[in-house]
């Protein structure tokens, strides 16, 4: 049975009641306890200062050559939090109820509402530590409005906020570097979980400059390691993102919840040719401004700015009046597929819509002169005003886009197209952010626990930071508190040359294979398969076939494959090779799990399940639960449901109209 | 955006490991499409070589979009090649003509040593932050976020040095190999906080020592740094490193 340790009581006190209640460790006994933190973005690097300056010591490790290079670095739009700055009505109730709701009600309410109420501590503790957030005049920090809201609550600096909130995160860990308290392991890979009667105990990682197996022990080990987008191949997510660490874990018997969540964001630029290797975000803040839309008639060849007003349609201030542009993702994208599969998408390809900033930036202008007062000056003077102000917004955006394409965006509208970004979907946790392993945690995108079917932007940096800074410091101390006794293992142990004689010989294995075809060409069709049959739009009768050719792919990949180089040696393609084994298993389980939820909610849109107007069709009376998947043996899972509670929130059909 | 096909000759830095002797090798690409990244050509090369049965070219990268700081070649002379504020994930090939040779190497600095090809060990720059990179807060210790309002000039400006994404090119670019411009950007970013004001002085001290002792040059304001930065980070932070150090050296008299 899954218990997700839910504390008793009203909603809004459970938390305040947990801290108040939870069982605590001395600051003798923290010295003697290790913790192992894999994974140094938000999530990992947040907890492991934390847990650094609490006095336990830690261990951390990624696979970049650097902590401060986790993919949380390129998050661009900002960082939601209810402080209700803007007066505008925000409540950490409200922010609890737009993400419920965004999530379309497959979300667990006691986990969220924690995430709205330690959202605003967030805040303050990253100006603490010198983040250099956007200001007002006054001198007080500005917000922006994000998708799926009503209100200003997201916080940012310029388009990176991700790289100003982990270098904060990263600074205060390198402070525990110094202090002795965390030792970093940089270029390490994580590649099993070892446990002990039971309990997760340690891990076995890879030195990837040498190519030598490791082991480290820990009294608990938090698994920080990101999302799984990549199984896609083509994603916003950084190249190296990949499921790995969280495949191992489940491989070890932690359960996969919700694995078929995806969340594919609409405005990325679109796919240039088949040499494509990754897919460029462009920041949904930039939906503030930027009016989407597509030509009336089909097949339109002219150029954007070339179509007069009248015929363009503005699909999503047509369909959706009520948040027009700033619908939330899954809603956005679907829309965007639907004109472009209805013969109305624009550019080479056809597979793109337009976002265009001509309307912000006259808008602009014109407030500039009033502002400043200018009177009478030329049209080209206003659009040149209104163009500072939209930079001075987006430059660097503006800019990333124009490397790309080789267009000048201030000039036409930009083309866009959804893409693969976020898993929604994770390591099934409690509310202690505990697996169902013991002592084995899941923390940020890894895990499974705040957004349900769809997350709302700028609500991913905050639920790392949450479950780093402020989560995890309570409900670690509750679960080491009855480990004081237990004394730190020799890596001598068996359990620690079992799992590294398993990872030797996996490893082993696909060195001698020595097939013909590259882990990159592999990789590619895993994601075709995915992209085409688990993407935006789903249906029984593919996955049945993705599912068959993907079992296919892994016999092909595990007879087949090359890989160059040699195992004691820094061996790029090895280590690549280890991730797309991973994702070709996953990919089976969220088919599956696709398959299996037979409605639409959030990302997850199964063509057999909506309204006559193309929305999305939830079925609360059969799948109101969490899939956690259990692995029994290949290709074998057992699901079970955790079934969700809603107390205080009435689900009801997701309306942005 | 129109696009064609070219093809390059590839010259590229070859090394075993930190221990082997390094050397060029020669390699034709054929059919490159002007709409590829740079990494991309990489990538395209690589297959190639799979392909042949010979070791593909290490190098480091992970998002592909100029912020994580961990790609870095330098080419044809330059730290992430011939455009300006830009770094190598996000070259692309229409920067190059039909039959161009571009020649492709490590960052080259004694602090930052080869680890196989065009993978340099930039270690050092995470150990200069830990020196004194940061504001001393626990957390749980801080008070509202808005208790201490920043005059935004002041707030832009720190934001301007915080862009620095820590990839090393102002030490490949400069003929001293010196890490001002990476220090100098951390130090100005919580320098002019006021958050950063009681670390200040010691923040300075700590970090230059840490600095020297990696084996970084001395600056001597040749400016290579500042023009080959992806981020624009400028030399007057250098100069008001300069003006920190003074003040500190001056008052830490103990
Ligand atoms: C382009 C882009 C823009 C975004 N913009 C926003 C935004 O504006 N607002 C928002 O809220 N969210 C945004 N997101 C989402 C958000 O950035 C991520 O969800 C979040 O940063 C994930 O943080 P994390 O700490 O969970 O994982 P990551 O930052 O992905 O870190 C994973 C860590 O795990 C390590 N790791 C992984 N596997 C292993 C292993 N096997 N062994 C050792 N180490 C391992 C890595 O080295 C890394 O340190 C954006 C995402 C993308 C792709
Ligand atoms: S100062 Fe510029 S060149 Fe130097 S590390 Fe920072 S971003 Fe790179
Ligand atoms: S790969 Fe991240 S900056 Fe180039």
């Amino acid at each position: 049975m899954l218990d997700s340790k839910i504390p008793a009581g009203k909603l809004d006190e459970k938390w305040v009641d947990y801290k108040g209640h939870c069982k605590l460790v001395n600051p003798a006994n923290k010295r003697k306890l290790e913790v192992i933190v894999v994974g140094t973005g938000l999530a990992g690097a947040s907890a492991a200062a934390s847990l650094g300056e609490m006095g336990y010591k830690v261990k951390a490790f990624c696979f970049q050559d650097s902590p401060r290079r986790a993919h949380s670095i390129a998050a661009q739009g900002g960082i939601n939090a209810a402080k209700n700055y803007q007066n505008d009505g925000d409540s950490t109730f409200r922010l609890f109820y737009d993400t419920i709701k965004g999530g379309d009600y497959r979300a667990r309410e006691a986990n969220v509402h924690r995430l709205a109420e330690v959202s605003a501590n967030i805040i303050d503790q990253c100006v603490a530590q010198g983040v250099p957030f956007a200001r007002e005049y006054g001198g007080l920090l500005s917000n922006r409005s994000f998708g799926g809201t009503q209100v200003q609550r997201t916080f940012y600096a310029a388009g990176q906020t991700g790289q100003q909130l982990l270098i904060g995160a990263y600074q205060a860990l390198e402070r525990q570097v110094a202090l002795g308290n965390v030792t970093m392991y940089a270029r390490h890979e994580m590649l099993e979980v070892v446990k002990v009667d039971g309990k997760a105990r340690g891990i076995i990682a890879r030195d990837l400059v040498g190519g030598k197996l490791e082991r480290h022990f820990g009294h608990a080990v938090l698994l920080c390691t990101g999302g799984y987008g990549n199984v896609f191949y083509l994603s916003t997510n950084a190249m190296g993102s990949n499921v790995t660490a969280a495949w191992k874990a489940h491989k070890a018997g932690a359960y996969f919840a919700n694995p078929c969540f995806t969340q594919i964001h609409p405005t990325c630029i679109p796919v240039s040719g088949d040499h494509q290797s990754k897919l460029t975000l462009m920041s949904e803040s930039l939906r503030n401004d930027g009016r989407i839309w597509v030509p009336k008639k089909q097949g339109d060849n002219r150029k954007s700015i070339d179509i007069p007003e009248e015929e363009r349609d503005y699909y999503l201030e047509r369909r959706y009046p009520a948040f027009g542009n700033l619908v939330p993702r899954d809603v956005a994208s679907r829309a965007a597929k639907e004109r472009c599969d209805a013969g109305y998408g624009v550019g080479s390809s056809k597979q793109a819509v337009y976002l265009d900033f001509a309307a912000a930036i006259q808008r602009y202008g014109k407030g500039e002169v009033s502002k400043r007062n200018l009177g009478n000056i030329s049209a080209a003077e206003i659009t040149q005003l209104g163009k500072d102000v939209v930079k001075e917004k987006y430059g660097n955006l503006f800019d990333m886009y124009e490397k790309i394409t080789g267009e000048n965006p201030y000039e036409m509208a930009m083309r866009i197209y959804p893409a693969v970004h976020y898993t929604m979907g994770g390591l099934w946790v409690d509310y202690e952010l505990m697996t169902n392993v013991q002592g084995l945690y899941a923390l940020g995108e890894a895990n499974f626990s705040d957004h349900g079917a769809n997350r709302l932007g700028a609500s991913a940096l905050m639920q790392g930071l949450a479950d780093g800074y402020f989560v995890i410091p309570y409900t670690l101390g509750n679960y080491l508190a009855d480990e004081i006794y237990a004394k730190a293992l020799e890596t001598s142990h068996p359990a620690f040359e079992e799992a590294e004689k398993k990872t030797a010989d996996r490893i082993n294995t696909l060195m001698n294979i020595k097939g013909k075809q590259s882990v990159e060409s592999l990789h590619k069709r895993l994601g075709k398969i995915m992209w085409e049959k688990c993407g935006m739009a789903r249906n029984a009768e593919g996955l049945k076939e993705a599912i068959a050719e993907i079992q296919a792919l892994k016999k092909e990949f595990w007879s087949d494959v090359r890989i160059p180089g040699e195992i004691a040696s820094f061996n790029p393609e090895l280590d690549k090779a280890g991730r797309v084994a991973d994702f070709i298993e996953l990919g089976e389980l969220m088919c599956k799990d696709a398959l299996a939820r037979e409605e639409s909610c959030g990302g997850h849109f199964r063509e057999e399940h909506q309204t006559e107007e193309g929305e999305a069709e939830r079925h609360d009376d059969k799948f109101m639960y969490v899939s956690a998947w259990e692995l029994k043996g290949e290709s074998e899972w057992e699901l079970h449901k955790e079934v969700l509670n809603y107390e205080v929130i009435k689900p009801s059909a997701r309306n942005y109209k | 955006m129109e696009h064609t096909s070219i093809n390059v000759n590839l010259k590229v830095w070859r090394q075993k490991n930190n221990q082997a002797k390094g050397e060029f090798k020669m390699y034709k690409l054929e059919d490159v499409s002007t709409e590829m990244s740079f990494l991309e050509m990489f990538d395209v090369l690589n297959e190639q070589l799979i392909n042949d049965g010979e070791d593909p070219v290490a190098f480091d990268h992970d998002c592909r979009e100029g912020i994580c700081g961990m790609c870095s070649m330098y080419i044809n002379g330059k730290p992430h090649g011939p455009w300006q504020a830009n770094t190598t994930c996000q070259l692309h090939m229409r920067a190059f003509k039909n039959g161009d040779t571009i020649v492709v190497e490590p960052w080259r600095a004694n602090a930052f040593p080869v680890i196989k090809d065009l993978t340099v060990d930039r270690t050092a720059f995470d150990r200069i932050i830990q020196a004194g990179g940061y504001i001393s807060v626990n957390t749980g210790n801080a008070v509202d976020g808005n208790s201490l309002p920043i005059n935004k000039d002041k707030a832009d400006a720190s934001f301007a040095a915080a862009m620095c994404i820590g990839c090393g090119a102002c030490v490949a670019a400069c003929k001293n190999s010196s890490a001002m411009l990476f220090l100098s950007a951390k130090v100005s970013h919580l320098a002019l906080l006021p958050q950063g004001e009681p670390e200040r002085h010691s923040r300075v001290v700590n970090m230059i020592a840490q600095m020297d002792k990696e084996g970084f040059g001395a600056c001597t304001n040749t400016g290579a740094c500042e023009a080959t930065c992806p981020k624009e980070i400028s030399l007057s932070n250098i100069a008001r490193l300069n003006k920190e150090y003074l003040t500190a050296s001056l008052v830490s008299d103990k």
